[in-house]
């Protein structure tokens, strides 16, 4: 029902759509055909998937990507298993999958998820708590664009790597100083494109509100809100996962514990398979907490889905 | 007769952009009666849009005034409902919670809220699809939701800013003839923006013709067709006549624009 009523374009586009089969109906058939018909053999149709913008089901796609994985994993123990590289270098899945066992068995390897999570969420809610409402009100008063979207900008560029030093001077080593990190390297990113997700909302909808007779203050809340709430998700998911990169660095320099400190310990003691296990568990919870989000963004914001 | 409902007079409206000053509305003088239906037709960027966003309350002018019951307009209000042309339901609200979000300053009960809501749907043949989404309608649908939104705090001055362009030309039927049906049934003034001719002559008691930028009115043609109004009426012999006379007019319009 709806194709057919959401255009305003439709006939056009119908008509449209009537010239291209015709041409290209025309362009396919072979004219008048020259060749004996036993002679054409009837060409196979590209299975789907290999067509431009083709179909795929969700197991095939999930087998593609699986296949991959494997794939991966396998050229990796090959290499291994063949003598080219020092396991030194390069230690084999099995060493590493051994050593995470190992230290799964002995509870650290928990220890650092629980205190690397446990610093990402708090650096992380900072952030976005004082970013949410600030990106909001640039987003609708032209003023506090004025007043924070150059200054924003600016810090935006920064090297967060470079802020590293100096935070340890201002905060010392401890949790703060990741807090901090995590912040820096997070809260200017999403103001801006919680701004952005602010900016987008239509006229319309903030018009209606007027129409009702709403107060401004209303408006934000009941309309603006609202309206940017899954594109604000959206942003946020993007931010957390660069969050795991920020984390992972306020870590390596300077820490006691967590993930990325264990990475600095195995780099002390040559413990390459250590070092690669922990990037990969830490590949694997930025990729957990992404579809964390987008599933409970789904469950939030599913009137935004088109069905 | 009383009073006129909407006086619009010596209305000016400047925009300035980055290159130059354009006068989109230089002097209009207007005058709405009540429960009057009155379309304002014209070319597209004649400024007729920017009118009825003046009325609204949601655009100033830069000389000029409207008056509603004789009070000047000095931004929106709910004697004023408006019906936009994009679709303006809250994807996030069901179509019943869209009609109750406008009703939540009318000091009504949960219950009385409700009511009305259901009541305005119905009105709009919408009864089976009250709890349904936004993303669920279809975009006839979707309109006749922002229909029912906005007749239900009762204003009394309806404003619709070509409320059936986005839609294909069977459903704009239908769409017309249903407006026409809710307003023969609950009068109330309304002044509807459209560039569709056969719409303007169909729907309403008066047309307004505006000519391109800058925009003024340059003619008015009474439409003194019987109602109710059904569909056949736009194959009659009686039908063709104001048509006609709207058309030309608006044709010369569109030959200036082109000419220059």
């Amino acid at each position: 029902m709806r194709p057919a009523e959401s255009a305003g374009a439709a006939h056009v586009s119908e008509r449209e759509l009537d010239t291209v089969n015709a041409t290209t109906a025309a362009g396919l058939r072979p004219s008048p055909a020259p060749a004996a018909p036993g002679l054409r053999r009837p060409r196979r149709r590209r299975p789907r998937m290999l067509r431009l913008r083709g179909k795929m089901s969700v197991p095939q796609f999930l087998a593609v990507a699986g296949l991959v994985f494997a794939g991966l994993l396998i050229v990796w123990q090959v290499v291994t298993a063949s003598g080219m590289v020092d396991p030194l270098f390069l230690p084999s899945p099995t060493a590493v999958w051994d050593r995470l066992s190992q230290l799964s068995g002995e509870g650290t390897l928990w220890d650092d998820i629980g205190i690397s999570t446990y610093r990402i969420l708090v650096g992380f809610l900072i952030a976005t708590a004082i970013a949410v409402p600030l990106g909001v009100l640039m987003g609708v008063y032209r003023i506090w664009e004025a007043a924070l979207e150059p200054v924003v900008d600016f810090i935006r560029y920064m090297p967060v790597v470079a802020f590293v030093p100096l935070s340890i001077i201002w905060v010392g080593t401890d949790d703060t100083q990741k807090f901090l990190i995590i912040f820096i390297g997070t809260f200017f990113q999403q103001v801006l494109m919680i701004m952005d997700n602010t900016k987008r909302i239509p006229q319309d909808f903030i018009d209606v509100g007027r129409t009702l007779g709403m107060p401004d203050r209303r408006i934000l809340r009941r309309i603006v809100v609202p309206s940017a709430a899954p594109g604000i998700w959206d942003s946020m998911r993007i931010t957390l996962g660069w969050a795991w990169t920020y984390l992972t660095l306020a870590e390596l320099v300077a820490a006691t514990s967590g993930l990325g400190y264990r990475i600095t310990v195995g780099q002390r003691f040559f413990q390459t398979d250590l070092i690669i296990g922990y990037i990969i568990v830490l590949g694997v919870l930025g990729l957990i907490t992404d579809q964390l989000m987008k599933l409970v963004g789904r469950r939030l914001f599913g009137w935004a889905e088109a069905r | 007769m009383s009073e006129p409902k909407v006086i619009i007079r010596g209305l000016r409206k400047e925009f300035v952009t980055a290159k130059r000053e354009v006068v989109a509305l230089d002097g209009i003088d207007l005058e709405l009666a009540e429960n009057e239906f009155v379309c304002l037709v014209g070319t597209s960027g004649c400024g007729k849009s920017t009118l009825l966003s003046i009325v609204a309350g949601l655009q100033e002018a830069t000389a000029g005034e409207v008056l509603v019951d004789g009070v000047p307009v000095d931004g929106p209000g709910r004697d004023r409902g408006v019906v936009f042309q994009a679709y303006t339901l809250f994807p996030w609200l069901t179509a019943r919670e869209n009609v109750e979000f406008a009703l939540r300053d009318e000091h009504l009960s949960r219950r009385e809220r409700r009511e009305r809501a259901a009541e305005q749907l119905a009105l709009v043949g919408l009864s089976g699809f009250m709890e349904a989404y936004p993303n669920q309608l279809s975009g006839g649908m979707k309109q006749r939701v922002a229909i029912a939104r906005a007749l239900s705090y009762r204003p009394t001055v309806l404003l619709m800013d070509e409320p059936f362009g986005a839609l294909d030309a069977l459903t704009r039927k239908m769409m017309q003839e249903l407006l026409t049906r809710v307003w023969e049934a609950h009068r109330l003034t309304v002044l509807f923006v459209t560039h569709d001719v056969e719409e303007a002559v169909f729907l309403s008691d008066r047309v307004v013709v505006m000519t391109n930028r800058p925009g003024v009115v340059k003619d008015e043609v009474a439409i003194e067709l019987p109602r109710p109004r059904k569909y056949e009426l736009v194959a009659s012999d009686a039908f063709a006549e104001p048509k006609l006379r709207v058309l030309e007019s608006i044709r010369e319009e569109s030959l200036k624009a082109v000419a220059v």
